[in-house]
């Protein structure tokens, strides 16, 4: 029964990893860079709901709509302002400013709402279910987040492989100077990229900041990065690859402390990470591709 | 397109600004200045440093705030005179050092040392250089101290803490079957967790499940409030700061998870975090040196002048700041300290006085004070009974 809830707790945290990880897959699928700022834009989303919802006593639906849309607006604006004047630019330049813009947006939210942590009230009511006898409890919250990471996942194959705009993502992703001969704007593309990840960005901090309800300029930093490992793990550049890669990291995260070790858990879950792409290194689901010349 | 540019940033920003409205002011407040001799040639000048900002900002404010009263009330008696300048060290010990020279700078003549243990640890060793004597309100760990002459404290170490909680459990009978969860990579945490489980073995306490979480792991905790569970625990002992303290306790609650919580002084300010749920600390038991609540007159007068001067109920912090000014006070007094002494000669004067003077304040009376610069001084149980300390 222990194992089940363990497993419940490691799918719930798994699901949000898998949320930010597809917005780093994405935008590295696209614009074949890695989007350090992700994790704080994360930040962004959960102090937003947050005023909206403490402050001016909004629905919480409400708040996560404005979070999405602050997000979406801020990840536009840093693609515009940060990414794209160095499109030309070396990988690592972009990288490097992606490192910079993350401290940008910890710093400016330290002094718009200082540096003390403040306590997230969950967006999602109190409660949970109960199976065999109250043995094992299951909080509405983890329901949620596994029902919305699902969602989510779905809408976004659909919308890559059904529609015209995902077709002109995964055109770009592929080849961008073909992509822009074929008459596909690689620019706007790359900002609907932006915009669709920073949105579920946003609905990752408010579901993270529910879970776990404390939030400072920060909280957006070991998410991110453990997402971004996730992303890796499953294959970066796959959204199935960041749904598998962030549930198994999340699931073994769990694992790790309750049966190995509490003090050597994320050792164990880098480990597994490090022998993972030593067998497979282009990630779990991630595709081989050949350079032609 | 330049024009929707613009129009979306200042959309931004307002939103930014209008957010940043419901925040408060204070956390801004870098440096800060008290007493009513401005610039006086005639004052002593006392320097610290504390977090004024981040993480740990709840108790370099409250202890600047409290030196800051007794200060006043000093001030007002007329004899001697005392000018404060406290500067922000963000509990980083590199920006502490910094802070430290900028204080020294300024003409710091005895020193408040630091208000948490790290920076504090760093700003000991440059006092005990430079020859300025140095009395912290709160920097516990028995590193602060080690091999220095001049550099004392205000409240009890870490390892007397951790003793001290193993038996509180045992002489009340606070628990049958105890679970631990520690911080292993903060000398607090894991200074505390040491000697409690030396002290639990000797005193025969049943520990159960033993767990542990870092910085970079301190958001989810289902695992070891599982194991705690799983094991019957129905005592959970957390020693550790506040912040990962109110996660736990969240969590707790929404697995229906239910034993007592002892915390040691780092739980202290739970109750002033931002949006916390208080109902969620009823019932957790905590160490701390000083009362809000209780009755004697000293304690009144300092908790009603807080409470006027900056709408809050002080803390330990507060009151470990008020009493080491007043400490101060009392040395100066005895050996006849003048402003126009330098540093070094009231250093000399400062460890005689300390040595061998006994005090009675806010957080215990007939404190003394050994060689080595700690201080004989018990911690006080008390527990949170609606939303306040209640002794115990």
């Amino acid at each position: 029964m222990l194992f089940l809830s363990y497993l419940i707790s490691g799918i719930s945290l798994g699901s949000i990893y898998a949320i930010i990880a597809l917005g780093y897959t994405m935008v590295y699928g696209i614009a074949k860079m890695l989007n350090f700022a992700h994790g704080d834009v994360i930040m962004v989303g959960g102090y937003i709901c947050f005023f909206a919802c403490s402050y001016y006593g909004l629905h919480p639906l409400v708040g996560i709509v404005m979070a999405m849309v602050v997000c979406t607006v801020l990840g536009i604006l840093i693609d515009r302002f940060a990414y794209k004047p160095l499109r030309q630019a070396p990988a690592l330049a972009v990288l490097i400013t992606a490192i910079g813009m993350s401290y940008f947006l910890q710093n400016s939210a330290q002094l718009l709402w200082g540096s003390g942590s403040r306590v997230f009230s969950s967006v999602i009511g109190k409660g949970s279910f109960s199976f065999f006898d109250g043995q094992l409890t299951i909080n509405y919250l983890t329901v949620v987040t596994i029902v919305v990471c699902i969602v989510i996942m779905v809408g976004l194959v659909w919308f890559i492989n059904q529609t015209k705009r995902g077709k002109a993502m995964r055109a770009c992703s592929e080849d961008k100077g073909a992509a822009q001969l074929m008459g596909i704007n690689v620019d706007n593309t790359i900002s609907l990229t932006f915009a669709i990840g920073s949105a579920l960005a946003a609905i990752a901090g408010v579901l993270l900041c529910s879970a776990y309800p404390l939030l400072n300029p920060t909280t957006g930093m070991m998410p991110g990065i453990k997402a971004f490992t996730a992303a890796v793990f499953g294959g970066i550049g796959s959204i199935p690859g960041a749904l598998v890669g962030g549930l198994l990291l999340g699931i073994i995260e769990i694992f790790a402390k309750a049966y190995l070790s509490t003090q050597f858990s994320d050792a164990i879950v880098f480990a597994v990470l490090i022998i993972v792409l030593l067998v497979k290194p282009t990630g779990l689901l991630g595709k081989k591709i050949n350079e032609k010349v | 397109m330049k024009k929707i540019l613009s129009v979306c940033l200042i959309l931004m920003l307002s939103i930014g600004l209008l957010a940043g409205c419901g925040g408060d002011e204070t956390t801004n407040n870098n440096e800060g200045q008290a007493g009513g001799t401005e610039n006086n040639a005639a004052a002593i000048k006392i320097g610290g440093t504390g977090p004024l900002t981040g993480g740990a900002a709840i108790y370099g404010l409250a202890a600047k705030q409290g030196a800051e009263i007794a200060v006043e009330e000093i001030n007002a008696l007329g004899g001697l005179q005392f000018e404060l300048k406290y500067e922000d060290d963000a509990n980083d010990a590199e920006k502490a050092a910094n802070a430290y020279n900028v204080v020294k700078d300024w003409g710091m003549q005895i020193s408040l040392g630091s208000v948490t243990s790290t920076p504090g640890t760093a700003t000991a060793s440059k006092n005990y250089e430079d020859r300025i004597f140095a009395l912290t309100p709160s920097a516990s760990s028995t590193s602060v101290t080690e091999g220095k002459d001049n550099v004392f404290q205000m409240c009890f170490t870490d390892p007397g803490q951790g003793a001290k909680s193993a038996q509180y459990i045992y002489e009340q009978n606070l628990g049958e079957k105890i679970a631990i969860i520690y911080k292993n990579d903060e000398v607090y945490s894991s200074g505390i967790y040491e000697t409690f489980i030396a002290e639990a073995e000797k005193l025969g306490l049943n520990v159960v499940s033993t767990t542990t979480f870092t910085t970079d792991s301190q958001t989810d905790f289902s695992v070891q409030l599982g194991e705690a569970k799983n094991a019957g625990a129905d005592l959970v002992f957390l020693p550790m700061y506040y912040e990962p303290a109110s996660l736990i306790l969240t969590q707790a609650d929404s697995m229906g998870y239910a034993p007592k919580f002892f915390g040691v002084d780092g739980m202290d300010g739970i109750l002033t975090l931002k949006g916390f749920d208080a109902s969620l600390a009823e019932g957790v038991i905590l160490l701390t040196s000083f009362s809000a609540d209780a009755q004697d007159d000293m304690t009144v007068n300092f908790v009603t002048k807080y409470q006027d001067k900056y709408g809050e109920t002080p803390n330990q912090f507060a009151a470990g700041a008020y009493d080491s000014i007043y400490a101060l006070y009392n040395a100066c007094t005895n050996a006849g300290v003048t402003a126009d002494m330098t540093a070094e000669q009231i250093n000399d004067l400062m460890i005689e006085q300390f040595t061998t003077m006994s005090f009675d304040g806010l957080t215990g009376t007939q404190i003394t004070w050994s060689s080595d610069g700690t201080v004989s001084k018990d911690p006080k149980g008390m527990v949170i009974q609606d939303g306040v300390y209640v002794g115990m």
